[in-house]
């Protein structure tokens, strides 16, 4: 079995083959990871890069992590900003990463299409570990296993995601993810960070979140950024966790199960109560877990290795 | 490239004159001597000493003029140069160009204009500077608009961005009005368009990139025919690039306001569509819009809303542009030597326009709204100013052998129809080899 991609750029167009099997394997290597020596020879002697053009600690760390765990080497190349800024131009680092021979590509950067660009450019594997607005495939991955493990199946589940839609690259993989894997999605939040003609997308979409709770089995609530605020896409910190976060009273108001996601980090008392996220509607924790045994799926899969062991 | 030699004799033989100003077509035999033509008629090549252009099959007509050009020079030489961007010129057909002022320093003073001529000065491409409306190009205080006209100015823009104050656009078109000179206007709201990379909609929304609304344009474009309406002078509108844009146009040349427009070939050809490679080969502004706009632009084209066809070529080096995150590489693409071929491809082969049609948009049209339309005429005795292409030959796009500096042309590997095989104008003449 192998994905149909040589590398993974998003999951808008990702068949539900590729996913199930990305699930799968994540769920075999979730189960190394709990053995006494979690760790396999499986990609020993192939090299990974980690290109973080964008500050990232968690998202990093389970990329290097599931690295370990697979014998890779790994090299990270840390950059607070673009290369542009420094001169040099990402075909540049692309030249480079093909001068040093290195197998698969790991890229954080602010800018969408950054992994696309890179694809294009270099002979390695290319995970896109978060572009811009546009896709955080890994995130939606490793969201996808949570919900199957707590749940069983992704089919028909609902999970509405809550806060700016507009600018996260989460909300998109979630949606091209969940909707190819059977489940239903729903967007909410204020009206000025639901992105235009989003409606096209064929969702529902609440500015109520009250509305948003009673509909969905699973609120994946999202990080909002405090410069949005600063730029007027919302009056105040204040407003926004008073329509649109997510509060014990809401949830018990909702009178049935829910399940809290959440990519991190949060804002603690903004988009999330902070007794919630520690809760029992929390599965927050087992997302961060699951994030490296995700990882771990995608490096073998796409390393072309055809044994785990 | 070989360069363009002095026109002595040349017999351009059995082509298809097409004069859009006649709406005619007639195989003739055209003898140019020192640079004009001499002889509209039938020669016999045995009784001809001199260069011959076996022209047939071929259409010979006015040489096309590009209202919207950007040479680069002086200040940005590493992206294009007037030399260069004059052979651009030359192999994509055109014979005249105007320059926009968005140079560093920028045209907003004789020196620089005086400089530009001075570059262009003996070329085969005539360039008519467009200086900026206003000083530094920053739409606070309005140009020397009188030295600038006596210095060869053929009209005004901020090109790049609005006018942002609307007092002072009103003052610009009151002052130019005394000249006959157009302003054109580049219409965006800089605050709805901040931080935009492509169109805003659904495209935009499903790859994560900040859009640049419609209403962006739509708003100035509105604002800018009001101020027309209430003090007259001449407004052009540089690239149009939506549907509500042409209605609006349209709406105002039915009141009789004096107002043109152009359209580029790129929004004529593609959509917003193109975004989904991240190739910033396809970033320009304003951005591709959608095949609802597209459509809009022809009919736009058709009807007359839309006067003329101008390519906004803007060449950037590569390392700035194609090598470049979309999200940060700079707007604008090429177009010099490949419009005559897009708009023969999409309006004449795929919306039947009549050739002659679509040679007026690049010729007499826009030359009309600069006041030059006589540097056009083909008669007997007048300058040979002409353009002779193989409307049928096909060629495909390299953007590695483009004349122009700029590789940045979003039509990279396209077969195109129509090769440009000779240019005369300003007493040289230049033909493709091979």
């Amino acid at each position: 079995m192998s994905l149909s991609s040589r590398h993974l750029l998003g999951l808008q167009g990702v068949p539900r083959e590729d996913i199930q099997l990305i699930l799968d394997t994540a769920q075999t290597f979730k189960e190394v990871l709990q053995r006494p020596i979690p760790k396999v020879p499986t990609l020993r002697g192939k090299t990974v890069v980690n290109l973080f053009f964008e500050p990232s600690t968690r998202t990093r760390i389970s990329f290097e992590l599931a690295e370990k765990r697979l014998s890779a080497d790994t090299v990270n190349f840390t950059a607070s900003s673009s290369s542009v800024l420094k001169g040099e131009t990402l075909r540049d680092t692309a030249r480079n990463i093909e001068a040093m021979k290195v197998d698969i590509v790991v890229i954080r950067h602010s800018a969408a299409g950054a992994p696309h660009f890179l694809s294009r450019h270099v002979r390695a594997n290319v995970i896109n570990a978060g572009d811009g607005r546009h896709e955080h495939p890994t995130q939606a991955l490793l969201d996808m296993m949570t919900l199957r493990e707590k749940f069983g199946t992704l089919e028909g589940l609902r999970v509405a995601i809550v806060g700016d839609i507009a600018n996260s690259r989460v909300a998109r993989s979630n949606l091209y993810g969940l909707r190819t894997m059977g489940a239903e999605v729903a967007l909410c939040g204020p009206r000025t960070l639901i992105p235009a003609e989003a409606e096209l997308w064929g969702v529902p979409i609440f500015y109520d979140v009250d509305q948003a709770i009673a509909w969905a089995d699973v609120l994946n609530v999202l990080r909002i950024q405090r410069e949005r605020q600063a730029r007027g896409y919302f009056p105040s910190l204040r407003e926004y966790h008073m329509r649109w976060g997510i509060t014990r009273k809401r949830l018990e108001k909702a009178g049935k199960p829910i399940v809290i996601m959440h990519p991190g980090p949060i804002n603690r008392g903004i988009e999330l109560d902070s007794d919630l996220a520690d809760s029992e509607f929390s599965v927050i924790l087992d997302q961060v877990t699951n994030g490296v045994a995700v990882r771990m799926a995608v490096l073998y899969l796409l390393s072309g290795e055809t044994s785990v062991d | 490239m070989n360069e363009p030699q002095q026109a002595k004799r040349v017999l351009i033989k059995g082509g298809t004159l097409l004069d859009p100003k006649r709406r005619s077509a007639e195989q003739v035999d055209i003898v140019i001597e020192n640079g004009r033509i001499a002889t509209i008629g039938r020669i016999e090549e045995a009784s001809f000493s001199g260069d011959v252009v076996d022209a047939r099959g071929h259409v010979v007509c006015p040489g096309l003029l590009d209202l919207h050009v950007h040479l680069r020079e002086p200040g940005q030489e590493d992206k294009e140069t007037i030399a260069t961007g004059c052979q651009a010129a030359m192999a994509g057909g055109f014979t005249a160009v105007c320059s926009m002022p968005n140079t560093d320093p920028p045209a907003d003073n004789r020196s620089v204009i005086e400089f530009i001529r001075e570059r262009a000065a003996g070329r085969l491409v005539t360039v008519y500077p467009i200086a900026a409306i206003t000083k530094g190009r920053q739409g606070e205080e309005i140009s020397e608009m009188a030295d600038l006209v006596e210095a060869g100015a053929v009209a005004f823009s901020d090109d790049g961005s609005s006018v942002k104050n609307t007092a002072v656009l009103r003052r610009a078109l009151e002052y130019s009005s005394m000249f006959d000179v157009p302003v054109i206007e580049h219409c965006e709201d800089p605050y709805l368009d901040e931080g935009g990379v492509m169109n805003e909609g659904f495209v935009a929304t499903e790859l994560g990139l900040p859009g640049m609304p419609r209403i962006a344009e739509e708003i100035i474009v509105q604002r800018d025919l009001s101020v027309l309406g209430y003090v007259g002078g001449r407004l052009h509108i540089a690239h149009v690039s939506t549907r509500g844009s042409v209605e609006l146009i349209r709406r105002a040349k039915e009141k009789g306001l004096a107002v043109t427009a152009e359209v580029t070939p790129h929004h004529l050809a593609l959509t917003d569509e193109e975004m989904r490679r991240f190739d910033s080969n396809f970033k320009m502004n304003p951005p591709l819009r959608t095949a609802e706009d597209v459509q809009a632009l022809i009919e736009g084209l058709r009807d007359g809303t839309i006067d003329a066809i101008a390519s906004d070529h803007a060449p950037h080096c590569v390392h700035e542009k194609d090598e470049l995150e979309l999200e940060y590489a700079p707007f604008g693409v090429i177009g010099l030597e490949t419009t005559l071929g897009v708009v023969l491809r999409v309006l004449v082969q795929e919306h039947s326009f009549p050739l002659a049609e679509v040679l007026d948009k690049l010729s007499y049209q826009p030359a009309r709204i600069i006041r030059k339309e006589e540097t056009l005429t083909i008669r007997e005795g007048a300058q040979a100013n002409l353009t002779v292409f193989a409307p049928e030959e096909r060629w495909r796009v390299d953007a590695n052998r483009f004349f122009s500096k700029g590789r940045n042309t979003p039509f990279r590997d396209w077969e195109l129809p129509g090769r440009v095989r000779a240019v005369f104008n300003n007493g040289l003449w230049w033909r493709r080899e091979a």
